[in-house]
């Protein structure tokens, strides 16, 4: 299984976190410190992964952002550099032509489109329709702000 | 603001402002993350995030209500604030209100936060799992996979024994629509991994395996990570899926790239489903039905084929999904080991990777290969790459790859190639990266020692392993070439003239130092004909080191020394001479000093007789296996969990391992003849190791030690209230170690007994009791054989359950015969209440309520008492921590004091329990006070408290 996502930009800022087991929070930092740090140093045309602790740890970089995925030891990773780019894809697709910027003021939205894809550390759904049906309709779902307006408070 | 795409493909496209606007923007949030990001400093950024809490937090307190979308809008801009890394204390009730809004994108931001923030508050996990609950059978998908995401985000306990029994139901009912079905899998696997306990399956094993017989493919990819899972854990009752995933792969290989529409990833076919129904595979052995096992063999030759032919797309994602089913095809090759032909194919596929220009496929065909090499049919094919990989070990830009590069010829390396492959790693290693330095050191060491067919050989590697990489070179290494030189007779005098060599190099490593002194204080008499190596140049040679080098060495230098004296009795007025100067007779380090004063007595008085009997070559060591080995698999994680593990204070080293990795070095067990002589540490020449000598320590253990045997009750250590693993017990012929384990009301607890002797234990046996009162309960206990071999160390499993708080601990009695004589101790094994805590997390107003709440004077206990160790912050935390209370900062307002929160889960009741430790550093006193729900609990764990501080 997978048991964390991170999206840093290249000055090791920290875009997205997704954890897949309970980690608690000091662990968390630490874990991010240490990809962070671990990935911006290494060379261009290294290849895509690391080993740390038991865990194998894949990286690519789209743009400014990088994506660092840990997986654990008998996993592929030849997939799980797909798995990145399937996510950048489904990301591409929603917000037309992602960047950044998109995933910083709508992280709400990052976090939402890769539950459509991964769950619990492991894929839920390869097909890119299938999941941006659902999240289509999750959209078609909401409402306007006049309709949240008009409707009583609990 | 700069925008990046992040992918290239349309960038014709003009510059656009961030999508905002889409679905419902939150004009709030966006604004305030914008000017998050305008501020220019730190501190510009807190004073805006704290001015944001602020206003949330009197928006939330204030006297009119809040409609929805606001209450929406500030959970999700508390949630940016938690994720750039600020605390959150608040917020908590108004995110589980939205989970019952039947608006979907409150729910969903309510989900959001709750999965984000997971809080173990135990009233919140209630009315969390009341809105999941609703949610779940609210017949509405979209709902349904909201609950289902924060069940597999939360995977509490609480939430695994709410609805384990819920969801097999939803996964496999007829009328369950596929996306909620994708989602119940993966969140019964979750709790599944959690919580096996509280996952049956049984009923619906059948009805879940047929799952990989859907129509749909999201269904299949997500139900079979959740049947790899339970066949792994169960593969007799998962057996029919060997079958079904057979069919379905053979499917999928022979589809046409178009046949599996969405499915289809860059031409490949479902190359997700196609790696799992591989990995599935992998938890079998090859399928016993010549018909499916035909049929499976025929997939993976279409797989190897399609290797070579033309690839369909250039794009990379293309050729990643495709070799992503070829290595795991290589995998379930190498996991059969049974098809020789396949073998040889996966292994010739392997070695075009090896040349590839992708950097990815070359690291990865090395990894593959280093399973191939362990596999008797593909051995052979391995080692003709040896020049490829060693070319790889030398040119390659990644050290990560170079990396693989040296485990493969590791794992590739035999009698016949060892020579060669040693070279190489030896000639890797003066320019290798730092950080892999140690492990490759290792690694030529054991291959020196495995491989050697002459020892002159072997001598050479290690000592230009220590020329090469003396830093690197750890304690075992140099232990090691010393006990097999000593053991192999052949190779001593080739020893002593090389290493002599070696120390003739003007800048020469301590190490080397050590290795030489120690080696020509035991057989320099070998070389000493020749006039270039007469005794008195080996002194001088050595003695000119002594002075660069650490105490350490400068004690074992000084034992070469006195036994030159016994070597060569021409030397002796010029090491008399070498003691009695004032640095060494009067060296402010108290061990060199001794050394020396009493090395110079010895050589006094001594008569020639005794000094050869005191000083007489080393007997040759036992033969175990090599503690370099133990060391390389420690290193590499877990899997060999070792006792070394067990280690953590000084004393204990190697000595489960029954003193086959002692050191000629060790102080730790003076041996009785060490003592005599009063030249406590000296061991290189006095302390033989124990085995060795055992005769002399089974005299003096008669008279000491054995009384302390049969000692009626020894009590627990007290470090043990806060720590579960260590050395519970050592005397001179027995060693009990201890690793355990706690999870809600149950333990379990693995006791390791080393027999520290060179002779057998017999009818050893060993019982627990429970006395008086003690509820603690030892469910079960695996009987031990009744033999333990000298310096063996056997292991045993205890499970135990808390029934309900109880103050003593519970008894092992063990008794032996060792030499006939008949041993019995008895001792208080390390369960305490504590062990049974598990940790609540709170702020300060709850944390104040409840201590309010349990203001009972019988409820509350408190102790006064002076420190008896280290008021250090680090060192109180570790163990607070260790106590198994959730340590809560920010609550007390003295930001010296401390205060824990946890819970006691006995099978009848939760005891909740609220601690307070205040440290006066002045006085060295602290005041520690428990309120608990129970008062028994508040009192005992005052008294073991006490003692920890």
């Amino acid at each position: 299984m997978m048991r964390f996502l991170l999206l840093f930009s290249r000055q090791g800022k920290l875009r997205l976190q997704k954890w897949f087991t309970p980690i608690s929070e000091r662990e968390k930092k630490k874990i991010i410190r240490d990809m962070t740090s671990m990935v911006l140093a290494r060379q261009p045309r290294s290849c895509n992964f690391l080993h740390w602790k038991d865990l194998k740890i894949i990286y690519k970089r789209y743009a400014s952002l990088y994506f660092c995925l840990a997986i654990e030891n008998q996993e592929n990773e030849l997939l799980a550099l797909e798995v990145i780019h399937r996510y950048v894809e489904l990301l591409d697709k929603y917000f037309g032509n992602v960047c950044e910027l998109d995933i910083i003021f709508n992280f709400e939205k990052a976090y939402f489109i890769l539950d459509e894809f991964l769950m619990g550390g492991e894929i839920q759904e390869t097909s890119k329709q299938m999941v941006n049906r659902s999240i289509e309709a999750s959209d078609m779902l909401q409402e306007t702000m006049e309709e949240y307006m008009s409707k009583p408070a609990f | 603001l700069s925008c990046c795409w992040l992918i290239h493909r349309h960038s014709d496209k003009p510059a656009k402002m961030p999508a905002v606007s889409k679905g419902d923007g939150m004009r709030g949030l966006a604004v305030f993350i914008s000017d998050i990001r305008n501020c220019k400093s730190k501190e510009a950024e807190i004073k805006r995030i704290n001015k944001e809490l602020a206003n949330i937090r009197s928006k939330f307190k204030g006297d009119k209500a809040l409609d929805g979308y606001s209450k929406k809008k500030y959970v999700c801009k508390l949630l940016f604030i938690f994720l750039l890394g600020h605390d959150i204390d608040f917020g908590h009730m108004e995110a589980v209100n939205l989970l019952s809004s039947n608006k979907y994108t409150e729910k969903q931001i309510g989900y959001l936060f709750i999965s984000v923030l997971v809080n173990s508050n135990s009233e919140l996990i209630r009315l969390i799992n009341n809105a999941i609950k609703n949610d779940l059978s609210s017949r509405n998908p979209t709902f349904m996979c909201l609950a289902l995401h924060c069940i597999a985000n939360v995977g509490s306990r609480e939430m695994a024994e709410a609805f384990a029994s819920e969801i097999p139901r939803i996964l496999v009912a007829g009328d369950t629509m596929d996306s909620v079905k994708q989602s119940a899998a993966l969140c019964l696997l979750r709790l599944y991994k959690t919580s096996p306990d509280l996952v049956l399956m049984g009923e619906w094993t059948s009805r879940v395996v047929h799952l990989l017989n859907d129509q749909h493919m999201g269904v299949v990819t997500a139900a079979i990570s959740l049947i790899t899972c339970l066949s792994q854990k169960n593969p007799d009752e998962f057996k029919t899926c060997v079958s079904l995933a057979v069919s379905r792969l053979s499917r999928i290989v022979s589809s046409a790239s178009t046949d599996l529409q969405d499915y289809t990833y860059y031409f490949v076919p479902a190359p997700w489903l196609s790696c799992k129904l591989l990995r599935l595979l992998q938890c079998y052995p090859p399928p016993e039905d010549g018909a499916v096992k035909g049929r499976l063999v025929e997939c993976l030759e279409t797989i190897l084929n399609k290797a070579q032919e033309p690839p369909k797309s250039k794009k990379v994602q293309h050729s990643n999904a495709k070799n992503a089913i070829l290595f795991e095809a290589i995998s379930l090759i190498i996991h059969y080991d049974s098809e020789p032909n396949l073998l040889v194919r996966a292994c010739n596929q392997l070695g075009q990777f090896l040349q590839h220009r992708e950097t990815n496929l070359r690291y990865l065909a090395l990894e593959s290969m280093c399973t191939l090499a362990s596999s008797e049919f593909s051995h052979e094919a391995v080692k003709t790459h040896i020049e490829t990989v060693i070319n790889a070990l030398k040119t390659e830009r990644d050290v990560s790859v170079r990396q693989r590069a040296a485990d493969l010829l590791y794992a590739m390396c035999d009698r016949s190639n060892a020579k060669q492959i040693v070279a190489e790693m030896l000639s890797y290693l003066e320019t290798a990266d730092y950080s892999i330095r140690e492990e490759m050191v290792l690694k030529v060491a054991i291959l020196a020692e495995k491989y050697a067919v002459d020892y002159s050989w072997y001598v050479d590697t290690i000592l230009n392993l220590i020329r090469i990489a003396g830093d690197y070179v750890s304690e075992e290494v140099w232990y090691r070439v010393i006990q097999i030189v000593i053991n192999r007779d052949d190779v001593q005098g080739y020893a002593a003239k090389t290493v002599f060599e070696a120390l003739q190099a003007p800048a020469c490593h301590e190490n080397m130092v050590k290795v030489g002194g120690y080696i020509l204080g035991e057989f320099g008499n070998l070389i000493a004909g020749d006039p270039r190596s007469s005794p008195l140049v080996q002194f001088n040679l050595l003695h000119s080191k002594f002075h660069l080098c650490s105490v350490p060495t400068r004690a074992l230098l000084l034992s070469a020394y006195i036994k030159f004296i016994n070597l060569f009795p021409e030397t002796k007025a010029t090491i008399q001479e070498v003691l009695r100067c004032d640095s060494q007779i009067r060296n402010s380090d108290v061990e060199l000093q001794q050394r020396a004063v009493e090395y110079l007595k010895l050589s006094s008085i001594a008569s020639t007789d005794v000094l050869a009997t005191v000083l007489e070559e080393m007997p040759p060591f036992p033969e175990r296996e090599s503690s370099i080995l133990a060391k390389l698999k420690k290193k590499k994680g877990p899997g060999a969990v070792s006792v070394t593990e067990l280690e953590d204070s000084k004393r204990e080293g190697g000595e489960l391992n029954g003193g086959g990795d002692r050191g000629p070095d060790t102080a730790s067990t003076p041996s009785p003849s060490a003592d005599l002589l009063g030249i406590r540490s000296a061991a290189p020449v006095g302390a033989a190791p124990a085995s060795a000598g055992s005769l002399l320590v089974d005299v003096f253990s008669e008279a000491g030690d054995i009384s302390s045997l049969t000692n009626p009750l020894i009590p627990l250590p007290c470090r043990f209230v806060c720590k579960n693993n260590g050395v519970l017990f050592e005397n001179q012929l027995l060693q009990i170690g201890i690793k355990s384990e706690y999870r809600q009301n149950l333990g379990r607890m693995y006791l390791f007994y080393g027999n520290k002797t060179s002779v057998q234990f017999a009818s050893f046996t060993t019982t627990v009791s429970c006395p008086g009162e003690l509820q603690s309960h030892i469910l079960s206990m695996h009987l031990l054989e009744p033999l333990v071999e000298g310096g063996a160390q056997i292991q045993q499993v205890l499970n135990i359950e808390c029934l309900t708080d109880f103050s003593d601990a519970p008894l092992l009695n063990i008794k032996f015969r060792y030499g006939g004589a008949l041993q019995n101790l008895t001792l208080k094994l390390p369960v305490t209440i504590n062990k049974f805590f598990q940790p609540t997390e709170m702020t300060s107003s709850d944390f104040f309520q409840r201590w309010k709440q349990l203001s009972q004077p019988q409820q509350e206990a408190q102790k006064i008492f002076k420190a008896n160790h280290s008021m250090d912050t680090e060192v109180l935390k570790a163990k607070l921590l260790g106590l198994g209370t959730a340590l809560l900062d920010n609550v007390d307002p003295n930001p010296e004091n401390y205060v824990c929160a946890g819970v006691i889960q006995t099978k009848g009741q939760q005891v909740g329990c609220l601690l307070r430790l205040e440290p006066n550093a002045q006085a060295q006193m602290y005041r520690l006070t428990l309120r608990c729900s129970k008062d028994s609990v508040s009192r005992r764990l005052c008294e073991l408290l006490a003692e920890q501080f």
